[in-house]
């Protein structure tokens, strides 16, 4: 809760954990009303009704049916034929390539939906304007179309006959802008229920109290958000991680310059590779896992209660 | 009141042993949910594998889709084919013959080439004399074609043309295609047809690849890659591109002097129903050959296919005459070994620096 408890008071001066008895007082109940943490009520409900037995058993049955047992079957695929058959396919040249451009496009385009997302956020939340329900309705479109769809759209858009004359066909920029389109939704719809839950008031307050604007965003609203966007950035990399159809289109899939992982994966298992093409998979698995462990750590270190 | 509150907030667990695995908390429920998903997924293949009578469960690759919505019109007409429904499902040729093996329900089979079918066959759900009837085993045959930009501004007209600085050709990966596989032994077939040898072949392999603009992951994502502008030149199935220029795209379409004698293979598996047996016996009747021919497929009948008029390329070529497909497949199409994944690893190598 600490850096939710910021206050007009805590501007300019240390962070607000280092001063933990000062906000004793009423200081601490006015901050209550921008509280990102979901209603406590809830909470207490569900822990009535016994969640701490049965919540937990059913969550890890329902993990354990969708999420791990695939990935166990992945694991032993992978290496059915032995560590060095492993070895081979994740270091064969083509599977390298393929990977590091996955992971390199995943990772800038997760950088700048966040800081896109946070912004288109910022305007859903804070501006009023005419067709603002149609606005937000669209973002989520990225996520209703079926990819392939997004594929060929995005080629007619930005193809060899693109209408705009911008030809990303057959270019590491095409795969960026495919990664972009499909994974704005998570980075907007990380942020905005935490962005709509601060009091606007606490921000005019501080402007009126002398903070720049600058000081404002660093200092109020970013401390509240950035759990939110780390989640949202998280979410986009993942996704962009195995991402296929929106981007195999565009991309013209040419190996070491344009073929993204999940293709290269869809080859050597349509080859009867299968062993190979889990091999690759683990590394994408393997990683994208790390990095949202990475985030889920940032994400503590602000020491915020988990908003998404 | 602890007990009660289980109940309440787990409406969908019915079964007593996984209510009592609840009961004892986290270890438990996980283990049983581990041990129970194995039962699940078994139980999904026998459920879908009953059969319905009259009807005929199709496999096939992407590409005759549309020729099967007429066919199987035309066989309800039929005496053997009345009453029956011919349920299909299309999807690229390895994907397919893969999920038959797994268990997807199939009374009668067709793909893109052979080695899917061989699948099968070590599977055990496909009888080894499939190939031995009068058209050994296939339906329909083809070419590879060049497909161009109208008027074919870039004079594309031969093998040669393809490697020329500036042509952009577009073929699908090999490592995910069946047609990939067919465009590459198309070309490489056609260098040793005109008296190369097979390193030089090779090298062939390598310029045109070079060339490659785009290497889409199948036929059809191929076409939509040509038909949105990119590339002068797509290597393509005929039947592919008469069906594109009969639906209106603008596409000229070339036959190269040489070309290699596509064979699409058709079988019906072990549990398959008479109806079953019935549709194949259609498809490869007189009646069905010529409406494959007027679906763009070169009849595998010779009495039919004398009555269209496929261009004639100067030679022809099998898949035979260059080793037939168990060698050609492990030799140029392995993604680790293979001579394809060779030649990319070189190109690769050479302009991912660019």
């Amino acid at each position: 809760m600490t850096n939710l408890d910021t206050t007009v008071a805590d501007l300019g001066l240390p962070p607000a954990r280092d001063r933990r008895p000062a906000e004793r007082g009423p200081g601490r109940r006015r901050s209550r009303r921008y509280s990102l943490v979901a209603p406590s009520s809830a909470l207490a409900h569900a822990g009535r009704f016994g969640a701490k037995a049965a919540g937990p058993a059913l969550a890890v049955t329902y993990l354990s049916l969708l999420v791990l047992l695939p990935v166990a079957a992945l694991i032993t695929n992978a290496f059915s034929g032995g560590w060095h058959a492993f070895w081979a396919a994740v270091t064969q040249p083509e599977a390298v390539a393929a990977l590091e451009l996955t992971l390199a496009a995943s990772a800038i385009v997760a950088v700048i939906n966040s800081v896109a997302g946070l912004a288109i956020a910022f305007v859903l939340v804070r501006d009023d304007f005419k067709g603002k329900a149609i606005v937000s309705a669209v973002i989520d479109l990225p996520f209703a179309l079926p990819t392939i769809v997004a594929g060929l759209t995005l080629l007619a858009l930005y193809g060899a006959s693109s209408p705009f004359h911008v030809d990303l066909a057959g270019t590491r920029l095409g795969i960026g802008a495919a990664l972009l389109f499909v994974t704005l939704p998570f980075c907007v719809r990380s942020v905005q229920p935490v962005l709509a839950e601060l009091d606007a008031e606490v921000e005019d307050a501080a402007s009126s109290l002398g903070a720049t604007r600058r000081q404002v965003f660093r200092r109020v609203l970013l401390p509240s958000v950035l759990p939110a966007v780390l989640a949202g950035a998280g979410l986009a990399f993942a996704r962009a991680v195995g991402e296929f159809g929106s981007v195999v289109l565009i991309s013209g899939n040419l190996p070491f310059k344009t073929e993204v992982a999940s293709s290269w994966i869809f080859s050597l298992s349509q080859s009867d590779a299968l062993p190979a093409a889990s091999a690759v998979s683990i590394v994408l698995v393997v990683i994208s896992l790390l990095v949202l462990l990475g985030i889920g750590w940032a994400r503590r270190r602000f020491d915020v209660p988990e908003t998404v | 009141m602890h007990t009660r509150s289980i109940h309440r907030s787990t409406p969908g667990a019915r079964s007593g042993p996984s209510r009592r695995a609840l009961g004892r908390g986290l270890g438990l429920a996980s283990l049983a949910s581990l041990a129970a998903a194995p039962l699940a997924l078994l139980a999904l293949p026998t459920a879908a594998g009953a059969q319905t009578g009259g009807s005929v469960s199709l496999v096939a690759y992407s590409t005759p889709k549309p020729a099967y919505t007429v066919l199987a019109q035309d066989f309800a007409k039929t005496k053997g084919g009345t009453g029956v429904t011919v349920s299909p499902s299309f999807g690229p040729s390895g994907t397919q013959a893969t999920s038959v093996v797994d268990g997807l329900p199939a009374d009668v089979v067709n793909f893109s080439l052979e080695p899917d079918l061989a699948k099968l066959v070590k599977a055990g759900l496909v009888s080894s004399s499939w190939d031995k009837g009068a058209t050994k085993g296939m339906v329909t045959d083809s070419i590879v074609s060049f497909i161009v930009r109208p008027g074919n501004p870039k004079h594309i007209t031969t093998w040669a043309d393809l490697v020329k600085p500036g042509v952009g050709v577009i073929t699908p990966n090999v490592f995910s295609s069946g047609s990939a596989k067919w465009n590459i032994m198309a070309a490489y077939g056609a260098e040793i047809h005109l008296g190369k040898t097979p390193a030089q072949a090779q090298t062939y392999l390598s310029q045109l690849l070079h060339n490659a603009v785009a290497q889409p992951s199948s036929a059809s994502a191929a076409l939509q890659t040509f038909l949105s502008g990119q590339g002068d030149v797509l290597l393509d199935y005929e039947d592919d591109a008469l069906y594109a220029k009969s639906k209106g795209e603008a596409v000229d379409i070339i036959t190269p002097p040489q070309t290699i004698l596509i064979e699409n293979p058709i079988a019906v598996t072990k549990t398959a129903s008479s109806p079953a047996k019935a549709f194949v016996s259609y498809l490869l009747s007189p009646a069905g050959q010529k409406v494959w021919g007027q679906q763009g497929y070169r009849p595998v009948l010779p009495s039919v296919a004398s009555q269209f008029h496929f261009p004639q390329p100067k030679t022809l070529f099998t898949i035979g005459s260059l080793g037939g497909w168990t060698t050609v497949n492990t030799k140029f199409f392995d993604p680790q070994t293979g001579i394809v994944a060779h030649v990319e690893q070189s190109l690769g190598v050479s302009t991912a620096s660019g």
